[in-house]
């Protein structure tokens, strides 16, 4: 994503290398994002760093955003563009709810997003999962890539640090999870991209959606996942240091 | 029309952009006119759908069967059937259709039918307005099935108003359709046994006399045809028009002989009725 950005605005950067990335940069959501669907809902989780070149501009953002009382987004791309285009699916959401005087379809709000993502394909940088739950179909996840596809997936991982990650999901996504059992998908997931994917870090924010409503939680960097070829553990190992328990 | 012209000439019934003393806006009275002189058309809502019927009138010993049609498609899963002014009900149609396909384009999905008949209600509601227009002088009922939402039924009339029914009937006949309507325990229903009561009620509130001939139009939507609306098929109409025809000969011969008994007739001239006796 980091390199993306680079590409496409680069021109911006007027060739000097004593001003710092982060005069230059566009802010970029760099990010991993999830969504998973189970029976009676969906949870969906992302990283928190918002980065401008190599600077993080915020490390505790908030990419999973209400677009309904039971409709969210993961945004992944441009932060601006991907703000700018929830606020407009989110008005427009609003008025169309209020209209049919009925809480509104996730295929709806999928297809709002769409059509922003498509129409103005050319000046925007914007990948988007969208996840909720609506009484007609229950949970379902829609993805939003750039260039304004639209599909819907059991699974879905987006942003820089999905690429990490494909192999896990693959290997480790099963129909029929239980929302537990989701929670303890998307979290091992996203640590492991946030670990390998330097535009993603920061802390894991997850949300479970469902009839009864939207369960949000945050996991802080001591007591996110931990695995065995990866920093903690392998460091303390090698310097003969304690181990200390993980939650 | 009384209350229509004040003494010094001036009248409230000119446009529609002016009440009258007693708050009426005349012109959509009038426009309601039309819809009472045009024949009948009904439709009903049943368990697992929606089914019309339409009494059409033939002017012409050189109609074409199945020309003039006065039930539309308005999407694949809404039809439309209409009374009034068969011009304005189509342009009407074109209006809902539109309505239809944006909101697919838009927001993906079927149209929910109480949005639809709202949005066209809006339209028709305008013309109520101005005096550069005059109003629709059509009403028309709109039938949908659909997997979540189930079948619904709303008639529009050219005041601009919807509402939801479970059955309901336009044009001349509407207030002996209705009778005929509120007899039938439609929620127990299905669409096969409702197609042979709909045919039933164009035929008993069709007017032999002022009328003669007409061609009866059935559609029907719902899990018979799963979420289609469409004409309803050529043998199933055959039938439905048998039975009709049936209930409707035995009602008036019955109610003819008690006639010539009563009035002591020798002759066996069955009067067929403008008034059917409930059975």
């Amino acid at each position: 994503m980091a390199a993306a950005t680079a590409m496409r605005f680069g021109q911006l950067s007027s060739g000097s290398d004593m001003a710092p990335d982060w005069t230059t940069k566009e802010v970029s959501t760099g990010t991993t994002i999830m969504a998973v669907e189970y029976d009676g809902g969906v949870v969906i989780g992302a990283d928190s760093r918002t980065t401008t070149g190599a600077y993080i501009a915020n490390r505790v953002t908030d990419k999973l955003t209400p677009i309904h009382d039971r409709i969210f987004c993961c945004r992944s791309g441009s932060a601006a563009d991907t703000q700018a285009i929830a606020d407009v699916v989110t008005y427009q959401l609003g008025f169309h709810s209020i209209e049919l005087d009925e809480a509104p379809l996730v295929q709806t709000a999928a297809n709002l997003f769409k059509a922003s993502c498509y129409r103005y394909r050319e000046e925007l940088m914007a990948g988007i999962i969208v996840a909720g739950w609506d009484k007609r179909r229950g949970g379902q996840v829609y993805t939003v890539p750039v260039g304004g596809m639209l599909v819907r997936q059991p699974v879905s991982v987006g942003g820089s640090g999905s690429t990490y990650i494909y192999g896990y999901m693959d290997s480790n996504y099963k129909p029929n999870m239980t929302k537990d059992q989701c929670l303890r998908l998307v979290s091992g997931a996203l640590s492991l991209a946030m670990e390998r994917d330097g535009s993603s870090g920061g802390v894991v924010r997850l949300a479970a959606i469902s009839e009864t409503g939207v369960d949000r939680q945050v996991i802080l960097g001591n007591q996110l996942p931990k695995w065995s070829t990866t920093g903690y553990i392998p460091y303390c190992l090698s310097k003969g240091l304690e181990i200390y328990p993980t939650v | 029309h009384v209350g229509s012209k004040l003494d010094d000439g001036v009248g409230y019934d000119l446009s529609a952009s002016t009440f009258s003393p007693d708050g009426r806006v005349f012109q959509v009275e009038y426009a309601m006119k039309a819809v009472e002189n045009s024949s009948t058309a009904i439709g009903i809502r049943c368990k697992d759908g929606v089914v019309f019927g339409v009494e059409k009138l033939i002017l012409s010993k050189l109609y074409e069967q199945g020309s003039n049609k006065r039930i539309f498609n308005v999407d694949r899963h809404v039809g439309m059937a209409v009374a009034g002014l068969l011009a304005d009900a189509r342009s009407l149609s074109e209006v809902a259709r539109e309505e239809a396909s944006n909101f697919r384009s838009n927001y993906g999905h079927n149209i929910p039918l109480k949005y639809l008949s709202e949005r066209v209600a809006m339209y028709v509601h305008a013309y109520t307005l101005y005096s550069a227009v005059r109003p629709f002088g059509c009403s028309f009922i709109l039938g949908s099935y659909d997997q979540d939402d189930g079948p619904q039924l709303y008639m529009v009339d050219p005041s601009g108003i919807s509402f939801g029914y479970w059955g309901c009937a336009i044009g001349k006949a509407k207030q002996a359709a209705k009778t005929e309507i509120e007899k039938l325990q439609m929620k127990d229903m299905t669409c096969r046994e409702l197609v042979k009561e709909v045919a039933k009620i164009i035929y008993i509130v069709h007017d032999e006399v002022k009328d003669k001939a007409f061609e009866l139009e059935l559609s029907w939507v719902g899990e018979v045809t799963n979420g289609k609306h469409e004409l309803v098929p050529k043998d199933i109409r055959v039938e439905a028009e048998k039975y009709a025809k049936v209930c409707t000969t035995t009602t008036s011969l019955l109610h003819g002989i008690s006639v010539t008994w009563v009035q002591n007739n020798s002759t066996f001239k069955v009067f067929f009725p403008h008034f059917m006796v409930t059975n």
